[in-house]
């Protein structure tokens, strides 16, 4: 019996030497952690169980016969990230570099299999070379496998990537059809493919990290959500990050004891709107004032600036935040921003997060460039998705709430649960001296007579005065009050009840 | 006495003249610029009058708009403050004209020492001890050069009608006298409108002591003794404290008999300061005559218990002063901070935008200490580019210096201040400087002390501890709260542990943390313990603990492995680890920033005014590359090293913001 024991642990052991102290030295000296190390990292003390430590793979050619190590390059397993469950998986570069084999791929889809049947999110610690070459279509078909698991568990499970070293080719795609993606900079990078074959085909010279690294996916591709300094930033942040998410979509958003009062009184947002309807200020000032404690997590904080996502908790409960930002391009919706908080809002509706949106609108970028692009695809996307949302939705028009972007940007017409404003709130077709011009074409040449028009319009449409009269904004609040009447707002929804009309699946313009 | 007063002034000293006419039961009325009407002198007054835009040349300072808003409030006089109008005798004229009460000296007092030739000329007469230098105006450049050196250098060239540091220049050698003497006559043009410049001895290890004077029109000429403000910036005050610890009585009384005796030689009334410049040997030279409120009058009030602008009232009313020169004493010490919006790890370059969070100390008056925060700004209030970028002035009171300064770190720690740049960290700074400490400083104690500059303070091994013991019982309390969400698996909850590793400073220190009901005891690796106990819950940005027995007010911003402290000066951050954490922290490569030396950064928002060099050119260091303007100062900035500049990025004319790239080096 003794000696059972004994092997088992001289299994554990050699298991959890991954591949050999020579590679664990090779991952450390690139200012990464091993796949355990991360782990442990991510969860709490002492919670991981894990699965499947004994798998090997079954590839014979090649001489992999010989070369079996326990676990196949893959860690998989469950823990609690402060007492709530989550799957994780976690790759390991030192086991054949992380690549994804047959079993190595069955393993994850044992604990993505084991998330959706508990309802719990799944963590995937990205460090892979890509497909185990050495075992064909086989590998491709475990990707495959994975790709179908994150395709059902969409909107039933978080999902959450962490890229912490490679993740290249057909490796990609499950990252993607995540939720949120986040990397380490400096020693991740994702794309479809690598350099060198960049080279031969497009003969583009171009490093990784130019190609894929955080600094190109979280700026320019917006395919990360977020990226961090090292490992252990990284998973200190994805902890935080854990923390706003509900564990399934039958789920409420979680709380926990707060000490903010709800209603504290904010003066100084009483001056946060300037004078000059044209100058800027901060949107991020606002979202942390409302905030509990002031506490925002900002998701694609570098992509599409002028719109702000992210999470915030009002009396202690997550809740997805959307807002224009006045500060970048004057908060303007385009194609790269209407994208961004689509998906977000989408996101937050899955899994029964409230959103409250902050608008300053001046309305959707024009030009060719946006035209070209498909802008009208892309902005109707932001409409579909707040218009489709039926979680609790609440709305604050702060400034400039103009044409189709008002309509767009959770408007009372999308079934906005509150929509309040600002007295500084001007809600309308389109800005006073744009408007005037349109509709006193034959006095242009006056321009006393314009001036006269354009104070007249100011004074009768750039108000919320027009849209409170029709009942499409429910009150006009005074700034210093938002965060009790926002939080008053959610408080009286955590009953609401609405669902759409039954159907296979909406067709929102992809 | 008059019912309605109008004060020609904003910010914090047309507050700090509305609070005292408003105990005196006389209406107010405020004046207010574009980018005033939110200000809150504007929300202190009875009344008031919009009068223009915003650049002060353009409203606050144009007395036909000034003399309209009298005219239209029928105030009976006017409150000048400091700046402005308050030394401007042709105000002072156009009041007389009117028949409206000048809440200030007589305009001929006004003119005499108004002028800085004039001014010295009728202090020596009036037996006044003066620096040596040349009196008359300066006509260019190489006349500048050839006068200095008959004076000797060092030299300070001065704006004949400056103040406050506009305008000024040291020059230690021939090239230095020229550049100096354009950039005064050019700040001196567009400050004052005036650009008249003179040279003077630059006096070495001075030190700056001012006697505050008071006068009535009844022949009354008193002095309130001294202050001491020779912790200054580019001849701009910072640091202001009252009495000096560096005069005896006899020097005191040998200075404010001379102050007396220029006042009544010139027929002053009303409030006034006369400043020396004091040498080591507590020989003491005349500065200049300021015919106004000084900005640091609040710590000779807190001495004397004399409140200056009430006096002024009283004295522009035509009353007698109630008191004689032996009434006036030494009571306790004061101390005067300046805040500016001023970056001081910027080199102090001024910072524009909004306060997005003010929270001075409370304000205390108490038997032995008292606190006191004159302000004219509020959370959500704008510093603008237009004026001043002084934020508040925060004084304490104590029975002795060092108490005072014990009470101004108190206070500093407890104010909280964010959305820009100010010299809030440098001010704990020079608080906690053995040399200011000591009391044994000179005007060159900046220059001296932070000569690249200031960098934040270092902290000690021993406040190390005292921070690490706080934030690790903080972190506790915020660790457990982690704990508490919704949706755990029952009986499977998450343990927080006692072993934390707190790295400050680049210093790990292992603790271990055992709370009870009060707070926690912290054990450090060697056996010490250390007590602390605070009502901290996370999202408090302001810590008050005991730390050990002894109070702490700590400055808190919560992230993901700890927290941002500042303290004293100190802007830290601060991560707590579980030890297996810190142990895998120890392999996590150091992430250096991008390298910015190759590149001239523009260090504030501003104007560019000049460009002094072109593409190609080599530099040699300290050379002029170009002038930026801000707060109407003209900054020069200048090559760090020897280089080449490979490509400009701006033009004169063009407005920056902080951090733009104007041009790069090979």
């Amino acid at each position: 019996m003794s000696d059972i024991l004994e092997e088992l642990k001289q299994r554990r052991v050699d298991a959890a030497a991954g591949g050999g102290e020579k590679r664990v030295a090779a991952q450390h000296a690139k200012g990464k952690l091993t796949a355990r190390e991360r782990v442990e990292l991510l969860l709490d003390d002492g919670s991981f169980e894990e699965f499947d430590m004994f798998v090997t793979h079954r590839a014979t050619e090649f001489g992999m016969a010989d070369n079996k190590p326990a676990g196949d390059g893959v860690i998989t397993g469950w823990g609690t990230i402060n007492g709530r469950m989550v799957y994780v998986f976690s790759q390991d570069f030192t086991v054949f570099g992380g690549s994804l084999s047959e079993t190595h791929a069955q393993k994850i889809c044992k604990i993505m299999d084991m998330a959706m049947q508990n309802g719990a999110p799944v963590i995937g610690l990205n460090d892979s070379g890509g497909a185990r070459i050495q075992e064909g279509v086989d590998s491709l078909a475990g990707y495959a496998e994975v790709f179908q698991r994150n395709i059902l568990a969409s909107g039933v499970v978080p999902q959450i990537s962490v890229i912490m070293g490679p993740c290249a080719g057909g490796a990609v795609y499950s990252p993607a059809m995540t939720d949120f993606i986040f990397m380490v900079q400096d020693s991740s990078y994702m794309f479809v493919t690598g350099p060198d074959v960049v080279k031969t085909v497009t003969n583009e010279v171009v490093t990784a990290e130019e190609l894929g690294g955080a600094s190109t996916h979280t700026k320019k591709s917006s395919v990360a959500d977020g990226a961090f300094k090292d490992d252990v930033e990284t998973l200190a942040e994805i902890r935080r990050f854990f923390d706003f998410l509900p564990l399934n979509n039958t789920d409420k958003a979680p709380s926990r004891p707060f000490f903010d009062d709800p209603s504290r009184i904010d003066d100084s947002l009483d001056t946060l709107i300037p004078d000059n309807p044209n100058q800027p200020y901060d949107m991020k000032e606002l979202i942390h004032k409302v905030a509990d404690e002031g506490d925002f997590f900002e998701t694609q904080a570098d992509f599409a600036a002028n719109i702000i996502t992210g999470f915030i908790r009002l009396e202690g409960q997550s809740v997805g935040v959307v807002a224009n930002q006045p500060m970048v391009l004057a908060g303007v919706l385009d194609i790269d921003s209407s994208r961004k908080a689509a998906r977000f809002v989408r996101f937050c509706d899955a899994f029964e997060i409230p959103i409250l949106t902050f608008v300053d609108v001046p309305g959707f970028l024009p030009g060719t460039a946006q035209e070209y692009g498909g802008v009208i695809k892309h902005g109707a996307k932001l409409l579909f998705a707040y218009g489709e949302a039926t979680v609790p939705k609440v709305t604050l028009i702060t400034r400039k709430a103009y044409g189709g972007a008002y309509d767009v940007m959770a408007s009372k017409h999308l079934r906005g649960d509150f929509n309040y404003a600002w007295p500084t709130a001007q809600i309308a077709v389109m800005g006073a001296k744009g408007a005037t011009e349109i509709l006193y074409r034959s006095e242009l040449g006056e321009p006393d007579k314009i001036a006269k028009r354009t104070a007249d319009y100011e004074e009768n449409f750039a108000n919320p005065f027009r849209a409170a009269e029709r009942g499409f904004i429910d009150e006009v609040i005074l700034p210093h009050s938002t965060r009790r009447r926002v939080c008053r707002a959610f408080a009286s929804l955590r009953t609401k009840k609405l669902t759409n009309p039954w159907k296979k699946h909406d067709n929102i313009p992809l | 006495m008059f019912k309605k007063i109008l004060i020609a002034n904003r910010g914090e000293i047309a507050c700090r003249v509305i609070k005292t006419a408003r105990k005196m039961g006389i209406q107010t009325v405020a004046l207010y610029s574009d980018a005033d009407a939110n200000a809150l002198h504007v929300k202190m007054a009875d009344e008031a009058v919009h009068i223009g835009p915003a650049p002060a040349n353009q409203s606050y300072i144009v007395i036909d708009k000034v003399m309209e808003a009298i005219r239209q409030t029928g105030a009976e006089a006017v409150h000048p403050g400091y700046g402005f109008l308050s030394e401007n005798p042709k105000f002072a004229e156009a009041l007389e004209a009117e028949g409206v009460a000048f809440i200030g000296p007589p305009k001929g007092a006004i003119e005499s020492m108004g002028d800085k030739i004039t001014s010295k000329k009728i202090a020596r007469e009036a037996g006044v001890s003066t620096v040596p230098g040349y009196m008359g105006l300066i006509e260019d450049a190489e006349d500048a050069v050839k006068i200095s050196n008959q004076v000797g250098y060092p030299v300070m060239i001065k704006a004949s009608a400056g103040g406050g540091g506009k305008g000024m220049r040291i020059a230690w050698n021939d090239d230095e006298a020229r550049e100096g003497f354009q950039s005064s006559k050019n700040e001196a043009a567009s400050s004052f409108g005036d650009d008249r410049i003179f040279i003077e001895k630059f006096v070495t290890q001075p030190r700056h002591i001012e006697i505050q004077v008071l006068a009535d029109g009844h022949g009354n000429t008193l002095y309130l003794n001294e202050r001491e403000c020779s912790i200054q910036r580019r001849n701009q005050k910072v640091i202001e404290e009252a009495p000096s610890p560096f005069l005896d009585e006899a020097t005191r009384a040998a200075m404010g008999k001379q102050s007396c005796d220029l006042a009544a030689a010139v027929g002053y009334t009303s409030a006034g300061t006369v400043e020396f410049i004091v040498d080591g040997d507590k020989n003491f030279y005349f500065l200049e005559m300021n015919t106004r409120l000084q900005v640091e009058h609040p710590v000779t009030e807190l001495i004397t218990g004399i409140d200056l602008v009430e006096q002024m009232i009283r004295v522009a009313a035509g009353e007698a002063l109630a008191f004689g020169q032996d009434d006036i004493g030494i009571n306790g010490w004061a101390m005067e901070s300046r805040l500016y919006a001023e970056d001081p790890y910027r080199g102090f370059l001024p910072s524009i935008g909004r306060l997005t969070r003010y929270r001075p100390p409370e304000e205390i008056a108490e038997e032995t200490r008292a606190v006191r925060n004159d302000t004219g700004v509020f959370e959500g209030g704008e510093i603008s580019m237009y004026y001043d970028p002084m934020i508040a002035k925060l004084c304490t009171w104590a029975p002795d210096r060092g108490a005072a300064i014990e009470e101004m770190r108190t206070a500093l720690d407890g104010f909280e201040l964010e959305g820009i740049g100010h010299n809030l960290p440098f001010l704990a700074a020079v608080m906690d400087h053995s040399v200011f400490v000591s009391g044994d400083m000179t005007t060159a104690f900046i220059e001296e002390q932070y000569p690249d500059g200031f960098e934040g303070v270092t902290i000690d091994n021993a406040t190390l501890r005292q921070i690490a013991a706080a934030t690790a019982a903080m972190n506790r309390v915020a660790e457990i709260r982690r704990t508490r969400i919704s949706g755990r698996m029952d009986n499977h909850t998450r343990h927080v542990g006692g072993d934390w590793v707190v790295t400050l400073q680049g210093t790990p220190i292992p603790v271990s943390v055992h709370a009870d009901r009060e707070g926690a005891t912290v054990r450090f690796d060697d056996g010490e313990e250390t007590r602390v106990e605070s009502g901290w819950t996370p999202g408090q940005t302001l810590a008050r603990l005991m730390v050990g027995g002894q109070p702490m007010i700590l400055k808190v911003e919560s992230h993901s492995q700890g927290f941002r402290i500042r303290y004293r000066g100190a802007d830290m951050t601060v991560t707590l680890h579980t030890p297996r954490q810190a142990e895998l922290a120890q392999l996590m490569p150091e992430k250096t920033p991008p390298d910015t030396s190759k590149m001239l950064l523009c260090p504030m928002p501003g104007l560019i005014v000049k460009i002094d060099v072109a593409d190609g050119d080599e530099v040699q260091e300290g050379q002029t590359l170009c002038t930026v303007e801000a707060m109407k100062m003209e900054n020069i900035l200048r090559a760090e090293r020897k280089g080449t500049v490979k490509k400009i990025n701006a033009a004169a004319g063009e407005s920056l913001a902080v951090d733009d790239v104007i041009m790069e080096f090979e």
